[in-house]
């Protein structure tokens, strides 16, 4: 019965984060634009809404050609590997208030493991690698392995980082449970400042914001495809809905990178009025998912890239001395505290 | 018996692959059948309770060294491996010294394991448990395997500076 709960869980979660993705490709093309003077998508349903579910269609329809010199099982594994982390990091992520039951269970976290907790979206994140890396190298084109390259040596150098900022925070909190780091920031700070990590927390925040860009390829790290060096990149030999799968990929990333961050640092399904109306959550979850999500597109209107000797520079020089020291002064803190 | 089940399938796929890695030719064929015994062995972790050196499994051998092991293998542009100049004696020898490398495995530690299926502690052993054993009763062993670490890297960066 309890796997049975879980799976429709998990079931639901999949469709709703895999279903808001043609959203939020609109929502990007629609935020570009406006940042560019355009007006953007506007032909296919109010606003160009379904721009998305038009472009996928075509993009069934379109001829998969596969280059003959490729590695075949690795060409064909490396987008699937691409979407499934992803995915699976929000088996954690409490998406509502747990108070909220039906028929006694708890409907809004797919799952809480207290010894695992962020551990699990930091395993994710890390095996998310394997699709660009192996899709660049089962190509066989040098643009594409050299985006691989990239990636590789990139996802490396800001893992360090990222793991660094969640220690911040699993310091603070001294639980790696979403649910407890989400509960520990509803008690209000000295002076009424809210007890969001943001506040507490606010290197470690910068620091998981910005090894999270890097860690998902987006402007300003979007070296691995960089269009204007190495055509497309790692997917320049994918075509039609493999390399749709690249596309969607990405998005989800976003997606999760947003609802992770939200849940870290901005207190997740915590809100005014919550209390009294647990079923709240899920919109005050949702409101701070999409404001993070519209930062990214923002970012990604107002940023030039990288260099690369600028991007390994700016991990190890810059971040990684940063979360070394936030890590050290948080333990200090917690330490002379005595306990959390 | 549904943990028997998950022995034996988990079993078959950590055997399995690591068998696929080393009969493979191809390097990076070899380095993902790694990753795939890897995996294998973190559920293994997960089975029997340890659910921390379940993600630190996955988040260091797979997530990290793995991914530096393809970053060479794809930088250096390695070909199919080549058949390599064995002399007879040669092959003789390692199959010998396979074997007594597998004995004094057997005797060392098959032979002392009760080979338990699930978790010994009921529950898994929790993140304090961890935490106190590595800083509490091991704190010097963990602190001279560290620092051991550290003197290994400064070592391999004096000697590639070396050169220049």
């Amino acid at each position: 019965m309890e796997y049975l709960i879980m799976t429709i869980k998990a079931v639901v979660v999949f469709a709703v984060v895999a279903g808001s993705m043609p959203f939020i490709v609109w929502a990007e093309r629609k935020v570009m634009a406006d940042a560019q003077a355009r007006i953007g998508p506007n032909r296919v349903g109010p606003y160009g809404i379904l721009q998305s579910f038009a472009d996928a269609l075509k993009l069934m329809f379109k001829e998969d050609v596969t280059p003959r010199q490729v590695d075949k099982p690795i060409y064909f594994l490396a987008p699937v590997l691409a979407m499934i982390p992803a995915l699976t990091a929000f088996a954690v992520v409490p998406y509502g208030s747990p108070e909220v039951t039906v028929y006694g269970v708890p409907i809004f976290y797919v799952t809480d493991p207290k010894q695992v907790g962020v551990l699990w979206v930091f395993a994710v994140t890390t095996l998310s690698v394997y699709g660009v890396v192996l899709a660049g190298w089962a190509s066989n084109n040098k643009w594409s392995l050299l985006g691989a390259l990239r990636s590789a040596a990139q996802m490396i150098s800001y893992e360090v980082a990222l793991g660094l900022a969640i220690l911040g925070v699993v310091l603070g909190s001294g639980s790696l449970s979403l649910i407890d780091i989400v509960e520990k920031q509803a008690v209000p700070r000295a002076f009424g400042i809210p007890g969001i990590w943001l506040f507490a927390q606010p290197v470690a925040f910068l620091l998981f914001f910005t090894a999270s860009l890097a860690e998902t390829n987006r402007t300003p790290f979007d070296l691995p495809e960089a269009e204007s060096e190495l055509v497309a990149g790692f997917h320049t030999e994918y075509s039609s809905f493999k390399f749709a799968m690249f596309f969607m990929a990405e998005y989800i990333n976003v997606l999760t990178v947003s609802a992770v961050v939200a849940t870290l640092f901005l207190g997740g399904w915590l809100g005014p009025g919550v209390g009294q109306f647990p079923l709240l959550g899920v919109v005050y979850f949702a409101l701070k998912t999409a404001a993070l999500i519209y930062l990214i597109m923002w970012l990604r209107a107002t940023l030039p890239r990288f260099r690369y000797d600028q991007l390994m520079r700016f991990a190890w020089k810059v971040l990684l001395p940063l979360g070394l020291a936030n890590v050290f002064i948080t333990a200090l803190w917690v330490g002379l505290r005595g306990g959390t | 018996m549904t943990e028997w089940i998950l022995f034996i399938v988990l079993t078959a796929v950590a055997v399995g692959s690591a068998l696929m890695m080393v009969l493979n030719r191809n390097p990076v064929h070899a380095a993902l059948w790694l990753v795939l015994t890897f995996l294998a062995v973190a559920v293994f972790f997960l089975v029997l309770g340890a659910q921390f050196l379940f993600a630190a499994q996955i988040i260091i051998y797979t997530g990290a060294i793995m991914v530096l092991f393809l970053f060479v293998v794809m930088l250096l542009n390695l070909e199919r491996e080549r058949e390599p100049i064995v002399t007879g004696g040669q092959r003789a020898a390692a199959v010998a010294l396979a074997f007594a490398l597998l004995a004094v495995l057997v005797i060392a530690i098959a032979a002392r394991t009760s080979f338990p299926t699930m978790a010994m502690v009921p529950g898994g052993i929790t993140l304090t448990d961890l935490g106190v054993a590595l800083f509490d009763e091991w704190l010097l062993p963990f602190e001279l395997a560290s620092i051991l670490l550290l003197v290994a890297m400064i070592g391999a960066i004096a000697l590639a500076r070396r050169r220049t």
